[in-house]
């Protein structure tokens, strides 16, 4: 944001007094735009700073307690859950499980359709391509019913597999990696064609790594999209030691045992560390990102 | 090395569209072939035929002793240079050339030499752990060369590969490109729509147009007796002035506003005819003709003179030392010097 700043000003160096207003005016927007979307961040971290009962009786808070470390820690390690054989590392890790195994299935199954689609003189391809367009209209809320009578009849349910494999289908993955592939030059394939290269060969040496920007910014966004994932696993996954970090956050608030308070503490401590995985890889494949949705290294 | 042979060749687009019509040559072991002619001529398909990317409608096409027709590219034993290089992107110089070599299964100590030695003969060693995007346009070119040549193919395509590089590097590249088939000995067809390409690196060109061969011949006989007036005016700069003219019943040649060409005119001839005759095959300031000099373009080794000749756009070639002006000359026209070509075909007479 500092950058976009300094551009426009370097843009228009004449007429100072407008500009100066006009900048103002900018850096009201995005800050109100930046404290609209953090406040609610800065709420949850310093409440994460109080005992459950004091949240309880008092609501959230601007000022920090002395529990933070404490709800951290409870949060990330302690055995919770109705079994009490599930921490927050447990779930960390199954929340990785399902963004990364989402996300790179995701990937997989859409650059191969986007590959058969393209490159192979197939008699209904682009009718084939709009058929999986068109499940963009169908989101898996719409078909979760049947998906989870499949998969439980599969005898999936409760399994990573069960998790991951029903999601993968991607019309969207697919579109940009069509799109992507059109725009490779019909002399490359021509040229790995009489290097000897077959529809493998091809696939693997040439157009995965001529693909690797695009491929990073769709495991971005799939990545943050799966780790997210909320219905499907609350309705797949019945085993404690499956649920993810999504999931887990509405377990603790909901565990009305013994007439006790739930440790809302811990549920703002473990919702901001669900938050930071995501926000990290955003900002560490920014650049890869930008670099795949807008240039091309052909 | 081997020769090419194509036999009732033949090329019919599923749309209908007929790329190239029925042809037959041979091309001789180590021969420097082009094929020449305007864009839409067919001359990119007949190449990418007999590259194996494009399917043969009719005919037979043997390379060396073998029938190709339904051979894979990749079994041909060809190598073919693009005009936009392909390279790919994300591999190093070295591993370009190497690729199609590793694809054959040959061994990794085997490939490192022969990249090296092509390396070496096309100035590539110091680039070797580059990428494509780092190097020139005419650095690319030879990077996709030398993966032609590892390979050690019996043929060599080249799709316009100096289309894309500037005039000057075009010049040296040409030079380059010929000396190092000369060199390997390897055959090689090549395909370009720049007549000068084709004059200056040919053993034999093809001369194609509208999917038909128009001429086969070697640059001088090309260029001395075109098969026909599309040859004569694409082959040649400038062109060819052709003029249209008639035969009277007396063997002179008249143009059709009256003039009379101190030609004679060829043997059993007569009605309309049209002569050719090149620009600098005209001597300025001799004879009798009336030459109306309109511009005069300055080259440097020589001067254009453009304007009209009994009434029909004309133009006239000399050197430097000669002075030039517009306004009304004569020229003399050498009679060895002359076409003829029908006025229904355009074949030469």
């Amino acid at each position: 944001m500092a950058e976009l700043t300094q551009t426009q000003i370097a843009e228009v160096p004449r007429s100072r007094s407008r500009i100066k207003l006009s900048t103002v005016f900018d850096h009201l927007i995005l800050i109100a735009g930046s404290l609209l979307m953090l406040m609610p961040l800065v709420y949850a971290f310093i409440t994460a700073s109080y005992d459950p009962v004091t949240i309880h009786r008092e609501g959230l808070a601007l000022t920090f307690g002395d529990e933070l470390g404490t709800n951290f820690e409870k949060a990330l390690f302690e055995k919770g859950g109705f079994t009490k054989t599930v921490d927050g590392m447990v779930m960390l890790k199954n929340s990785f499980i399902l963004g990364i195994g989402f996300a790179v299935g995701k990937i997989i199954i859409s650059m191969m359709a986007a590959y058969a689609i393209v490159y192979f003189r197939l008699r209904f391809a682009t009718f084939a391509f709009w058929i999986i367009f068109t499940t963009l209209l169908l989101p898996l809320e719409v078909r979760i019913l049947p998906s989870y009578e499949a998969i439980q009849r599969l005898g999936m349910a409760n399994t990573y597999s069960g998790l991951i494999i029903p999601l993968i289908a991607s019309a969207t993955g697919t579109f940009f990696f069509r799109q992507f592939f059109r725009a490779v030059p019909e002399e490359l394939v021509e040229a790995a064609r009489i290097d000897g290269a077959g529809p493998v060969k091809f696939f693997i040496d040439i157009l995965v790594p001529l693909s690797r920007t695009m491929i990073a910014a769709i495991f971005i966004i799939m990545f943050v999209f799966g780790w997210n994932q909320y219905l499907w696993p609350t309705l797949i996954t019945t085993d404690e030691s499956l649920f993810t970090l999504v999931r887990g956050i509405k377990q603790i608030v909901l565990t009305y045992s013994d007439a006790a308070i739930p440790e809302h503490g811990q549920a703002l401590a473990l919702a901001i560390i669900a938050m930071v995985p995501p926000v990290l890889i955003v900002i560490f494949f920014q650049s890869w990102f930008v670099k795949g949705l807008t240039e091309s290294d052909k | 090395m081997a020769q090419v042979l194509l036999e009732g060749i033949h090329k019919v687009y599923p749309n209908g569209f007929e790329a190239v019509q029925t042809c037959s040559f041979t091309i001789q072991d180590g021969e420097f072939v082009v094929l020449v002619g305007p864009s839409g001529c067919g001359k990119s398909t007949l190449l990418r035929m007999i590259a194996g990317l494009e399917d043969i409608t009719e005919g037979t096409l043997k390379i060396g002793e073998r029938v190709v027709n339904d051979v894979d590219p990749a079994d041909r034993n060809i190598a073919m240079v693009f005009q936009n290089y392909a390279l790919y992107p994300h591999m190093t110089v070295a591993k370009n050339m190497g690729y199609g070599l590793k694809n054959r299964g040959i061994s990794k100590a085997e490939i490192d030499e022969k990249v090296r030695e092509a390396a070496a003969m096309l100035n590539l060693s110091d680039y070797l752990d580059r990428r494509p995007s780092q190097l020139s346009g005419g650095q690319r070119q030879r990077v996709a060369m030398g993966r032609a040549i590892v390979r050690q193919p019996d043929l060599f395509l080249f799709d316009e590969p100096l289309s894309n590089l500037d005039a000057k590097l075009r010049n040296q590249m040409r030079i380059e490109v010929r000396a190092l088939q000369r060199r390997l000995g390897t055959t090689a067809v090549y395909v370009t729509h720049d007549q000068v390409e084709a004059m200056t690196m040919a053993d034999r060109i093809i001369v194609l147009n509208g999917g038909r061969i128009e001429q086969i011949g070697t640059p001088k006989e090309i260029y001395n007796t075109p098969a026909s007036t599309f040859v004569a005016s694409f082959m040649g700069a400038p062109p060819m002035n052709v003029l249209n003219a008639t035969v009277g019943s007396d063997n002179h040649v008249t143009l059709d506003e009256g003039l009379e060409l101190p030609v004679p005119a060829p043997a059993s001839s007569s009605g309309p005819i049209l002569v050719g005759i090149r620009p600098e095959d005209l001597i300025l300031g001799e004879g009798s003709t009336p030459f109306d000099v309109q511009i005069v373009e300055e080259l440097g080794a020589q001067r254009l003179l453009h304007g009209t000749l009994g009434g029909q756009a004309f133009s006239v070639s000399v050197s430097k030392d000669h002075e030039a002006a517009t306004g009304t000359i004569p020229v003399g026209i050498n009679p060895g010097a002359v076409h003829f070509f029908s006025c229904d075909d355009g074949f030469r007479i």
